[in-house]
């Protein structure tokens, strides 16, 4: 049962249409709705803002300014922790990023109150703000440093090496489901429809900034239109729409526009990378050196860790990896899946690539002569260590051994190349708890707060179930996403499904045991010896420690693995570049099910494409808006842009994991695949493009004329 | 959205009559026009809905041409077969606009009216001469890799977003137009406007008039090719598009029209580069004749060249 | 209702048929066809992603043809046949697309899939109609149920889970179509 391709079991309801998405849900009765006002300027102070307009117009409830709002907690500074920060609105007349709310109207209808915050009058004061990211100087102060040897005295002598900046943009995670929320207060309690990723989480930012203890307050999940990590932070949705039900009495809700999400949500950070590498003319690395500068928002301070993501890639005697913060007056960055990776995997890869041209070794060759068993970093084995065995397999599967040399093949107009890249991604494991009930009349209730954010933990969570149990997936009824049920930690950074499985697996353990003690080791009908011996039924909690009380995480350094293949097109005439066919081949301890976790290998894969090729959200240096804030300017992958794509999943089971072998899938997909792609367009073309993504416009006037 | 009253006339004179009221607006498919409602952008008192006016024909004129009427569909319009078969950088261009679900949409007559995508124009904080005369061009020193490189002014350097148009330039449209009591006729060449020092002035239609359809001449002879770049596969606003009419003479390749989309606010054809110099860097030498670019679009410039050196090499 | 500019916002009626049955609401012109689905009859399937047709979550399919329901009023489809995803089937008794869907493991997140579903029913009758698209070869035969149409057709449903491969062989199989 577990590992098969089993399909969702919350398929029929989604393409049915009858799965509820926060805002749809129906239970609070007929909702008011409220619609968000943005700041028009980057950073200044608000000079005049007058509501009286929209306050008028029929069906208006209330308007919002920082001149009426609701008491609301008070912010921690730039290092209180992401979570539990409260993240009040409309504070004071200060402008602290493009889009920042300044005013809310509430109204009887979703048109009235968009059209009514079209009519509050706001004049602004605008300041000179710092809105550019700029390339590290040499006297930076650096952070986050890992320092191994001396990278810089290597590199003074290196007779193989590569010294390069790349530059990477701000990136979206931008679901399809808007962050909504519709909040109901009733009798004393807050009932949150909310699409959120880590739920207990939230409560604590939400609690502080509403002035509500924990308690009071429910979020319900259960069904989230894709997460990427833009929902994880509380955001002015959630805040809004639980001040004013509190208010009115009423519930409501609050939708962020798709526009509003490029200004409402944070994003990736936009960094500048310094790649050093220098080895042996074999192609034995001899040092490593990743700097990257990273935005940071004057009032928090997310550490996109661009510069780590190669610390444990290869082995290196010399290494020197750092961060750099530069503070911009923009809205605070956030999780995008793959934070780090993505971005970061995507540079070192390219230098990679660029070293394996320069010392003229296969780049896949060139990856394993560099393989390394040991976390230089933590000072810790690697466990779980298959990178090599994903090159080898990938390269075998993609017909590796037919690459071309550099700029040679054409197929028509196209220029035709093939490129590879490592990825590598943390496996994080956080304390988590599920209950497990055994019903008498025939059923088994699982209950956690994890969510399903299109991740398949409904399931996964069933077949765990089914198979410890002995039981048919059918009568297994996984109830997720409600706060009120044990924690599970929720769904970002790859932990989900490890940490849910693991907990739900050990309450059927204890319910085993319990059951065996009573009934014997051999019986034929669990719910008939349940019945016998437990009449109201037997129930238990499983619990999952977090990595730092765990053992496996003090004695091995724990990873996923993977490498991506890629053929690319470019076309001569006119630089543009699209994606012929990729392969990703995997390794991530043991699969729970091949179905859904291949599919998301692959969508993840997908977002590396898009991050090589279409994904930039500019920033106007004037005014610090963003420029490109929808999906007919900020570009994602189409249908169109991807062919065939496969994702193989090595057969892998790591004990240092924890007792089922099972490790996250949610990020690595995403990591090292822009890097695959960027390097194919380098064997396409012979051209580097170290500014992502690769667009035409950068491509072209560095491609030969073909007549 | 702001508010407005609704009304659906039933014929052509009273959907003019209708569209006299202050404040009134045509919808026909509505796929540009609600958006930019909703943004705020755009915001009638009076929403005139002209889609059971009829007006949906596709007809053969006596010269040889097609009648196209106002409310046809873009869908439909390149499904059909003489346009096919006769006007087929119609139908390309037609199909490699938007999206399927827009495409069954959005009328011909939107299409003409089609209005900017600039991402200035978009954001209603910034300052743009098309939205609110005289208050400025934000997209001048601005961030993006689309704007104008010919045609364009100091008040304003978006382009035109329409595909279908540019293939209606290289064929020689003309624009059926119908006003209390009147009609008149517009060709295609003059019918949408440069911005000059009157960017929000965008085409030749009056108030009172009504769009009822658009006339093709008689089919060219000779290739026809729609060639459409963009940075991503489908779904996707032109970086430039070309639609080229090519013939062959004595052996070699004849430009008979060439017009080109993602350079100006308008579809751009000079007609001194058709049957003219046979090699593509004169050719486009005389097409971008002028031409003004930064460093975001100096990339359209030697575009223009290598699209059309490419599209010649396939016409035989 | 009188709004502030002055401007009379006066209910207009529309009747239209949704999933067969024929319904007549009194509506604020403003409601987008979308709107009136999810917040006036509870018709949540259709999906809103970006509100300005360029997500195509909102797919539906009005007399037969996928348009996005985002960017249309309500009181323009008067007489109109509308259907949505709730119109296909059931949990129980599933459309054989949905079905494939399922099978496929054509979606993660759910969100963009209705959207999907509706446009990929309408995306194999555009191709059996012969009407051409952006990868069509030639415009005078009949147009080929190959990957590559099927892709580019579906091009105006975004998914940002990204389950576009599996999309296609979804639809692939219940089409009955080769790669």
């Amino acid at each position: 049962m577990i590992g098969e391709g089993i399909s969702r079991t919350d398929g029929p309801v989604k393409v049915t249409g009858r799965a509820h998405y926060s805002l749809e849900r129906q239970e609070p009765g007929q909702a008011l709705y409220g619609h968000i006002v943005g700041a028009g300027i980057g950073y200044g102070r608000i000079a005049r803002i007058d509501a009286s307009a929209a306050e008028r117009v029929t069906g208006v409830h209330l308007v919002w300014t920082y001149h009426n709002a609701p008491d609301q907690g008070s912010p921690e500074g730039p290092e209180g922790d992401m979570m539990d920060r409260a993240r009040p609105e409309f504070v004071s007349d200060r402008i602290d990023y493009y889009g920042m709310p300044v005013a809310f109207v509430i109204a009887d209808s979703f048109e009235i109150a968009r059209h009514a915050a079209g009519l509050v009058e706001v004049e602004y004061e605008a300041e000179p703000g710092r809105y550019v990211l700029a390339t590290p100087a040499k006297t930076a102060q650096w952070k986050s440093e890992t320092r191994i040897g001396d990278v810089d005295a290597i590199m003074a002598e290196a007779v193989n090496s590569v010294d390069q900046l790349y530059s990477t943009p701000y990136h979206f995670g931008q679901p399809m489901e808007p962050n909504a929320c519709l909040a109901d207060w009733r009798d004393g309690h807050l009932t949150l429809f909310l699409t959120a990723q880590m739920l207990n989480q939230l409560i604590s930012g939400l609690a502080a900034t509403v002035k509500l203890d924990r308690n009071q307050i429910t979020i319900d999940s259960a069904y989230v239109g894709g997460g990427f990590g833009s929902k994880i932070v509380l955001h002015a949705e959630a805040v809004l729409a639980s001040l004013a039900t509190m208010h009115l009495n009423q519930p409501v809700k609050v939708a962020f526009t798709r526009r509003q999400i490029f200004t409402l949500v944070g994003h990736r950070p936009a960094s500048i990378s310094r790649v050093r590498l220098a080895a042996t003319p074999e192609g034995q690395l001899t040092a490593v050196g990743h700097d990257a500068a990273i935005q940071i928002s004057p009032s928090e301070a997310w550490d996109e860790a661009v510069s780590s993501v190669g610390r444990a890639l290869y082995a290196t005697p010399n290494l020197l990896t750092r961060q750099l913060h530069q503070t911009l007056d923009m809205k605070a960055a956030e999780p995008v899946r793959g934070p780090g990776e993505l971005a970061g995997l995507m540079v070192f890869e390219s230098a990679v690539d660029e070293l394996a041209e320069q010392l003229g070794v296969d780049p896949v060759e060139l990856r394993i002569r560099n393989d390394t068993d040991y976390d230089p970093d933590k000072e810790l084995p690697l466990s779980g260590r298959r990178l090599v065995d994903c090159l080898r397999e990938g390269a075998e599967q993609f017909g590796w051994s037919e690459r071309p040399r550099t700029a040679t093949r054409r197929d028509g107009r196209w220029m035709i190349g093939y490129g590879v890249a490592s990825s590598m991604r943390g496996h994080f494991q956080t304390s988590a708890e599920a209950l497990v009930r055994i019903d008498p009349e025939g059923w088994v209730l699982v209950r956690s707060d994890m969510t399903d954010i299109g991740t398949g933990t409904y399931t996964i969570v069933a077949q765990v179930v089914a198979e410890v149990l002995g039981v048919p997936m059918s009568v297994v009824r996984v109830e997720l996403a409600n706060s009120n049920h044990p924690k599970g930690n929720g769904a970002g950074g790859s932990w989900g499904a490890a940490n849910t499985t693991v907990s739900v697996d050990r309450a059927c353990s204890t319910l085993l045991e319990r059951i065996r003690a009573a009934a014997g080791t051999t019986y034929n009908d669990i719910f008939a010896e349940v019945r016998r011996h437990f009449p109201d039924g037997l129930e238990a909690i499983g619990r999952q420690l977090a990595g730092s009380e765990d053992p496996n995480y003090q004695t091995f350094s724990q990873y996923t693995y993977g490498a991506s293949f890629a053929e690319v097109g470019v076309d001569i005439d006119t630089g543009e570049v699209r994606l012929r066919r990729m392969l990703g081949v995997f390794a991530a301890g043991r699969i729970l099910n091949r179905k859904t976790a291949r599919s998301q290998l692959i969508g993840g894969m997908i977002w590396g494409v898009g991050a090589a090729l279409h994904e930039e959200a500019a920033v106007d240096p004037r005014f610090g808006s963003w420029v490109n804030g929808d999906f007919a300017e900020y570009l994602i992958p189409t249908h169109a842009d991807i062919p065939a794509i496969d994702a193989i999943m090595l057969d892998d089971f790591d004990e240092r994991a924890n007792h089922l072998g099972v490790k996250g899938i949610g990020e690595l997909g995403a990591g090292g695949t822009g890097g695959s792609v960027a390097n194919a367009v380098y064997n396409a073309t012979g051209v580097r493009i170290r500014d992502f993504p690769i667009t035409l416009g950068k491509l072209l006037p560095h491609l030969p004329r073909d007549r | 959205m702001k508010p407005f009253s609704y009304e659906r006339p039933a014929t052509p004179a009273e959907a003019i009559e209708a569209a006299a009221r202050p404040g009134a607006r045509i919808i026909a498919g509505g796929t540009n026009l609600l958006d930019l409602m909703k943004l705020g952008i755009e915001g009638p008192a009076h929403i005139v809905d002209i889609n059971r006016i009829g007006l949906d024909r596709i007809e053969d004129t006596p010269e040889g041409g097609l009648r196209i009427g106002a409310l046809v569909r873009n869908a439909d319009l390149a499904a059909h077969p003489r346009v096919r078969q006769h006007y087929p950088v119609l139908t390309r261009a037609l199909v490699s606009g938007a999206s399927g679900q827009l495409r069954n949409k959005a009328s011909v007559s939107g299409n003409l009216m089609q209005r900017t995508r600039c991402p200035y124009f978009y954001n209603t904080d910034m300052a743009c001469n098309k939205r609110r005369p005289g208050s400025g061009c934000s997209a001048i020193g601005g961030v993006g890799h689309n704007f104008a490189v010919l045609g364009a002014s100091d008040a304003c350097i978006a382009t035109h977003p329409s595909d279908m148009c540019v293939a209606l330039r290289a064929l020689d449209a003309v624009v059926e137009i119908e006003s209390a009591g009147a009609k008149r006729s517009i060709a295609i060449a003059d019918f949408h406007l440069l911005p000059g020092d009157t960017p929000h002035l965008e085409t030749a239609l009056q108030p009172g008039e009504l769009i009822t359809g658009i006339v093709l001449p008689s089919p060219l002879a000779g290739t026809q090719i729609y060639r459409k770049v963009r940075d991503r596969a489908s779904y996707a606003f032109a970086n430039v598009s070309m639609a080229l009419v090519a013939t062959v003479e004595h052996g070699e390749v004849v430009v008979e029209r060439l017009a080109f989309g993602g350079l100006a606010l308008k579809p751009w054809r000079v007609e001194a580069a058709e049957r003219g110099p046979r090699d593509p860097d004169a050719i486009a030498d005389i097409v971008l004749a002028g031409a003004k670019s930064c460093t975001e679009t100096a990339y359209k410039l030697p575009l223009v060249s290598r699209m059309l050196a490419a599209a010649l090499e396939t016409v035989q | 209702m009188t709004d502030t500019d002055g401007a009379v916002v006066e209910p207009v009626r529309v009747s239209f048929t949704i999933n067969g049955g024929l319904l007549t609401l009194e509506l604020d012109p403003r409601v987008t066809l979308a709107t009136a689905l999810r917040e006036h009859l509870g018709l949540t399937g259709t999906k809103i992603g970006c509100d300005q047709g360029q997500c195509g979550a909102c797919t539906v399919l009005v007399n037969g043809r996928r348009i996005n329901s985002c960017l249309t009023l309500a009181v323009m489809h008067e007489g109109d046949s509308i259907a949505t995803v709730e119109g296909l089937g059931t949990p129980e008794v599933l459309h054989p697309m949905q079905a494939a869907f399922i099978e496929h493991d054509g979606f993660q997140c759910g969100y963009c899939t209705p959207g999907q579903i509706l446009s990929s029913l309408a995306v194999i009758e555009e191709i059996r109609a012969g009407m051409p698209s952006h990868v069509t070869g030639s415009l005078e035969g009949p147009v080929p149920l190959s990957d590559e149409e099927i892709r580019e057709r579906m091009s105006g449903n975004l998914c940002r889970c990204a389950a576009y491969p599996n999309i296609i062989a979804a639809i692939r199989d219940y089409a009955g179509a080769k790669p």
